[in-house]
């Protein structure tokens, strides 16, 4: 297999245009209807995760609870899964059944990545016999720097095979990839070796998602489109707090790639406390007060 | 060639809001002009939008528990170090408000002594109202039972219309002893001496956000404030029947704390009456703990 990886040609990213690009979706306004609409759908494509080392079986329960019912009264959708260590799984996939919310695990270990292949692929296995509907890998960003892409190749081919049902999302952690060109050579190789989704960041590395990495990883996945005829999921994580946040990246999902990619299947936000900042705004828009964080729960 | 005998324009400084510890102008981009009592124009001032208010109580909230966590003892440190850049600065006071309040002399310098002395006063507060108005309960059982105030967290006040510098001191002083962060509304007729004041506290060691000041029209902004849910408490001075209405009813909704200042007539602010540590009272809430004890030798229970 290694013998026969081609390195994918791709073409070379003009940093100024794409962070200019950018920066015109955060100029969009968008009101009344239209934004309950999108913070709706925001709200229905929220990845809502814990991951940290305190991580108890009770946040996990708190937080599958607040997947399913936001906001007792309100009429904020149902997130589009929870994503949680794969320890957690077994917990979160109790508390979820029954509801169409799926269990997300980020195994491979995460956050760094830093083990042999053989390990990775076991954990990707053990998070999926645990009940996981959805892994989130981490790439080796050491042997991707050091070129050796045909190892990327390698591990996400083994996977995605060790995922089996399951989907697999690719984190390429963007804010360790240094250049939008590497940011571009990495969503390919991803896509060409089976990714179901590519996502930005673990949200342990700073920075998180950004607006011009994702339109340069949203660009790859239109192009790849334009040419197969396959459709690629997107996952920005890391950093996306707030709801108008998540307004200027709908805009830029539905100019980049179309309506289709709207929808929780193709797109969804790695983030925890953005759902309470929808339900701050919806609620806004619901009432006419602003809202305070302290009537909700925490996430 | 420009002729040599034009007249120079003069530059009107236009005052900025203050929020979060920095000096912004107002999102909506609109202004107010400032005219001296002998009609002239003196200085334009931002006119601050419900935008600006949510900005300002964002900021507040963000600051508060930082604010409320340091010792009384460095909260008056901060209050008195207030006061000490008033004082190093008092000349520019005097004539800020000979120029654009009108206020003249003795009585200008008067105003600055009593904002200064005021500021003194409350910072004294900050490590002893909790000693004065706290209390230690007597009760039925074999517990310390104690009550203790704490600050309620962010309020909004509406300052008083008269009195530019004496009366914001007089507002701002007995809310952040305690603990609680400020969002200040400054309607009056010299609203550029709140900002003025601003910067006086940005160099006070005072932390971004405890005080936020917005200059404006307080009836575009009352009802927003009354309404916002993450207002924990609402004073006004000066407020009509009909603001005093309007702020009791929005405010029930997340259960505000409200209070209205009697406004003293413009020649008493400086009379001791209008400052007090019952002052400090509205915007503080009560907690009581109850503390288990071994049974002393008052009691006689055998086990």
């Amino acid at each position: 297999m290694t013998n026969s990886f081609v390195v994918p040609r791709v073409p070379s990213v003009d940093a100024v245009a794409v962070e200019e690009r950018a920066a015109r979706f955060k100029t969009r306004s968008i009101k009344k209807d239209a934004k309950i609409k999108g913070l709706k759908l925001a709200a229905s494509m929220i990845d809502l995760t814990t991951l940290e080392g305190m991580d108890t079986p009770g946040k996990v329960q708190m937080l599958c609870q607040k997947a399913r019912s936001p906001l007792a009264g309100s009429d904020c959708p149902q997130v589009a899964a929870v994503c949680v260590y794969p320890t957690m799984v077994p917990i979160a996939k109790r508390e979820l059944q029954g509801t169409a919310i799926k269990v997300a695990s980020v195994a491979t270990y995460f956050p760094s990545g830093q083990a042999s292949l053989k390990e990775r692929t076991d954990e990707v296995r053990r998070a999926v016999e645990a009940g996981a509907d959805e892994i989130d890998m981490v790439i080796s960003r050491g042997d991707f720097l050091a070129g050796h892409y045909h190892k990327i190749d390698e591990e996400i081919r083994a996977i995605r095979q060790a995922c089996g049902p399951a989907h697999l999302k690719v984190i390429l952690e963007t804010g360790e990839l240094q250049t939008y060109d590497n940011v571009r050579l990495a969503s390919q190789i991803a896509i060409d070796a089976g990714a179901h989704f590519i996502k930005t960041s673990t949200g342990k590395v700073s920075p998180g998602a950004t607006m011009p990495v994702t339109l340069v990883m949203l660009e790859t996945i239109r192009d790849h489109f334009i040419k197969t005829g396959k459709m690629v999921g997107m996952k920005p994580a890391g950093g996306i707090r707030e709801a108008k946040q998540a307004l200027h990246y709908l805009a830029m999902v539905k100019e980049t790639l179309g309506d289709a990619w709207l929808s929780p299947d193709w797109f969804r936000f790695g983030a925890s406390s953005l759902l309470n900042s929808v339900l701050m705004q919806l609620e806004k828009q619901r009432t006419g007060r602003y809202h305070s964080d302290r009537y909700l729960s925490l996430s | 060639m420009a002729p040599s005998n034009s007249p120079r324009l003069r530059v009107l400084k236009t005052f900025k809001l203050y929020i979060g510890g920095a000096f912004p102008r107002t999102e909506s981009g609109r202004f107010l002009q400032e005219h001296n009592p002998k009609g002239q124009l003196v200085a334009n001032f931002c006119r601050a939008s419900r935008k600006d208010l949510r900005n300002s109580v964002v900021a507040a909230r963000k600051a508060q528990a930082g604010w409320a966590g340091r010792t009384p003892f460095n909260r008056a440190q901060i209050l008195y170090r207030m006061a000490e850049v008033l004082e190093s600065r008092r000349e520019s006071f005097e004539h800020a408000l000979t120029e654009r309040a009108g206020i003249k002399g003795a009585a200008a310098q008067a105003q600055v002594n009593a904002a200064i002395d005021r500021l003194v006063w409350y910072a004294g507060w900050a490590d002893k109202f909790i000693q004065i108005m706290g209390t230690t309960n007597p009760v039925a059982s074999p517990h310390f039972n104690i009550t203790s105030p704490e600050p309620t967290g962010v309020v909004t006040a509406f300052a008083p219309r008269n009195a530019p510098l004496l009366g914001l001191i007089t507002a701002i002083a007995p809310i952040i002893v305690s603990g609680n962060a400020l969002v200040l509304v400054v309607e009056n007729d010299h609203p550029s001496i709140a900002i003025d004041l601003a910067e006086v506290l940005h160099c006070s060691d005072l932390p971004g956000g405890v005080v936020n000041i917005l200059t404006g029209q307080r009836d575009e902004l009352i009802e927003h404030a009354a309404k916002h849910m993450d207002i924990d408490a609402i004073a006004a001075f000066d407020a009509t029947d009909d603001e005093r209405r309007l702020i009791a009813v929005e405010a029930a909704e997340s259960v505000k704390r409200t209070h209205f200042f009697e406004t003293p007539a413009a020649d008493n602010w400086a009379d001791v009456s209008a400052q007090s540590p019952y002052h400090i009272l509205p915007f503080v809430e009560f907690k009581t703990a109850w503390h288990p004890i071994e049974s002393s030798a008052a009691t006689s229970a055998k086990y």
